[in-house]
């Protein structure tokens, strides 16, 4: 090891500085007001405003939480396969970038799960009234079930790997392999459902246009909610990656400083 | 032509030390007895024929996934000791033609047991195909290789991670649904004969798709496990 007098250089690492304009700020605060004012809207409409259905009565307004959910829960696997896609590609390239990546992939997995888990609870708390079960094994609910236990195995991988760049790398192989079987398994259960023929339940059909308002105000709403929460978890995340970032750079030059 | 040497020098190398070892197969085999024991207890097998042809081909799978991941968790155990694992990666030699050995060497492994396990299986439920019987000569080694294939990997993925044997099977079974669902069905349509004899095949073709798509990933994928870090 060289005198500190001259040979070593300690170059600053390339981080981001933790931003301290406003303009963050104030648009996560607008952001999650619009979601606030939406979300009540959205409320409003299906608790309130929609006409009761006709053969299910009040029970089937759940429906107006259930179909953001669900339909919200099939997007963000989307982001989480894109994200460990980039993470694998920029590993090698740019470390800090491909971290970027990786946070956003966690924070989409996470919120995937919030939103299956309350499409599997609120479908579930439909059914009972409806069809007189808490779960029923059609194609529908059982490809969702899978969907949930892919990323649920995705989290707990994540978790069990470590937060170090190995862990990043085999959660985002992962994440290609759950990517990869999602269509697989919709397709097979699917196929299987439809050859052992079950009762085709309602719901499935049309949807009368004066449901609409409820249906539209809440899926924009939870949508606006989502990636709010997606940001937040984000931005979390990031700031995790860069105090560790920065607690290895202080031991590497507390560690050259002894050994001089 | 190369490549083909290597993975097959990989496979010899994992078949003699299991033929030396025997630990493998020994332990499969008694545990997945003991799981169609078990099942036999669970319901009367000698009382409900029609019934246990109906279960039979999903007790069979899931008796043999679950041998399947007690071996599989052992399979990179004899690479890490005395840091084999550190010169296969240093070695010049395709990270893909390691797996594929490993793999290769794993089926045999499950097919060794299946061998014993299947006439056990007509002595205790008193099974036999209604339908054609001989699919199961395809419908058994590409349910198996579905298993083996990412079994193997998922093994690798874990070698370095914490509770390792418990991550197997919580990444392998979701991973596996399409699989599981084919060779049950296709099983249990050849045991009991009672659907039309086209749903084999269509269950096969499934399964046959389904090993060419995660073996390819697998193959693809492998070195980026190998070098994580």
């Amino acid at each position: 090891m060289q005198s500190s007098s001259g040979g070593v250089r300690m170059l600053p690492v390339q981080l981001e500085s933790p931003s301290r304009s406003v303009v963050p700020r104030v648009a996560a605060a607008l952001w999650s007001a619009v979601a606030v004012v939406v979300l009540i809207i959205g409320f409003r409409q299906a608790i309130f405003l929609v006409p009761t259905e006709a053969t299910m009565g009040n029970v089937q307004r759940i429906f107006y939480y259930h179909l953001p959910s669900a339909i919200l829960g099939m997007i963000f696997p989307y982001i989480n396969c894109a994200a460990s896609l980039a993470y694998l590609f920029l590993r090698r390239r740019d470390p800090w970038k491909a971290l970027g990546a990786d946070a956003l992939a966690v924070a989409s997995a996470e919120i995937t799960v919030i939103f299956v888990s309350i499409g599997l609870l609120t479908g579930s708390l439909w059914a009972k009234p409806a069809w007189g079960i808490w779960w029923a094994w059609d194609a529908r609910t059982t490809t969702y079930l899978v969907l949930w236990m892919l990323y649920v195995s995705y989290l707990l991988a994540r978790r069990f790997s470590g937060g170090n760049d190995q862990g990043h790398t085999l959660a985002a192989v992962i994440s290609v392999f759950a990517a990869i079987n999602v269509p697989i398994s919709f397709m097979s259960i699917r196929w299987w459902r439809t050859q052992h023929p079950a009762p085709v339940f309602g719901g499935d059909g049309s949807l009368d246009p004066s449901f609409y308002p409820a249906v539209w105000w809440n899926l924009a709403g939870w949508a606006l909610w989502g990636f709010l929460v997606l940001g937040l978890r984000y931005s979390l995340e990031r700031r995790r990656q860069r105090i560790q970032e920065e607690a290895a750079l202080e031991a590497i030059e507390a560690s050259l400083e002894i050994t001089q | 032509m190369n490549y083909i040497r290597q993975v097959f020098r990989h496979l010899k190398k994992d078949l003699q030390l299991e033929w030396r070892s025997r630990d493998a197969i020994n332990g499969m085999l008694f545990f997945s007895l003991l799981v169609v024991v078990v099942f036999s207890i669970a319901f009367d097998p000698t009382g409900n024929p029609t019934t246990t042809r109906q279960i039979s081909g999903g007790i069979l799978w899931i008796a043999l996934l679950f041998a399947s991941v007690t071996a599989l968790n052992q399979s990179w155990a004899r690479e890490v000791r005395n840091s084999v694992l550190d010169a296969q990666r240093m070695a010049p030699a395709p990270a893909s033609a390691l797996f594929l050995g490993k793999a290769l060497a794993n089926l045999a492994f499950v097919t060794a047991v299946e061998l014993v396990l299947a006439p056990l299986f007509v002595v205790f439920f008193d099974v036999h195909a209604l339908g054609d019987g001989w699919l199961l000569l395809a419908i058994m080694p590409l349910g198996t290789w579905a298993l083996v294939v990412n079994g193997t990997f998922f093994a690798a993925l874990g070698l370095r991670t914490r509770n390792r044997e418990l991550l197997l099977p919580l990444l392998l079974f979701p991973i596996s649904v399409p699989a599981i669902l084919s060779m049950v069905n296709a099983t249990t349509d050849v045991l009991t004969g009672d659907v039309d004899p086209i749903q084999p095949y269509f269950w096969l073709k499934l399964l046959a798709a389904y090993d060419i798509i995660f073996t390819t990933v697998c193959l693809l994928l492998f070195e980026t496990i190998l070098h994580a870090e």
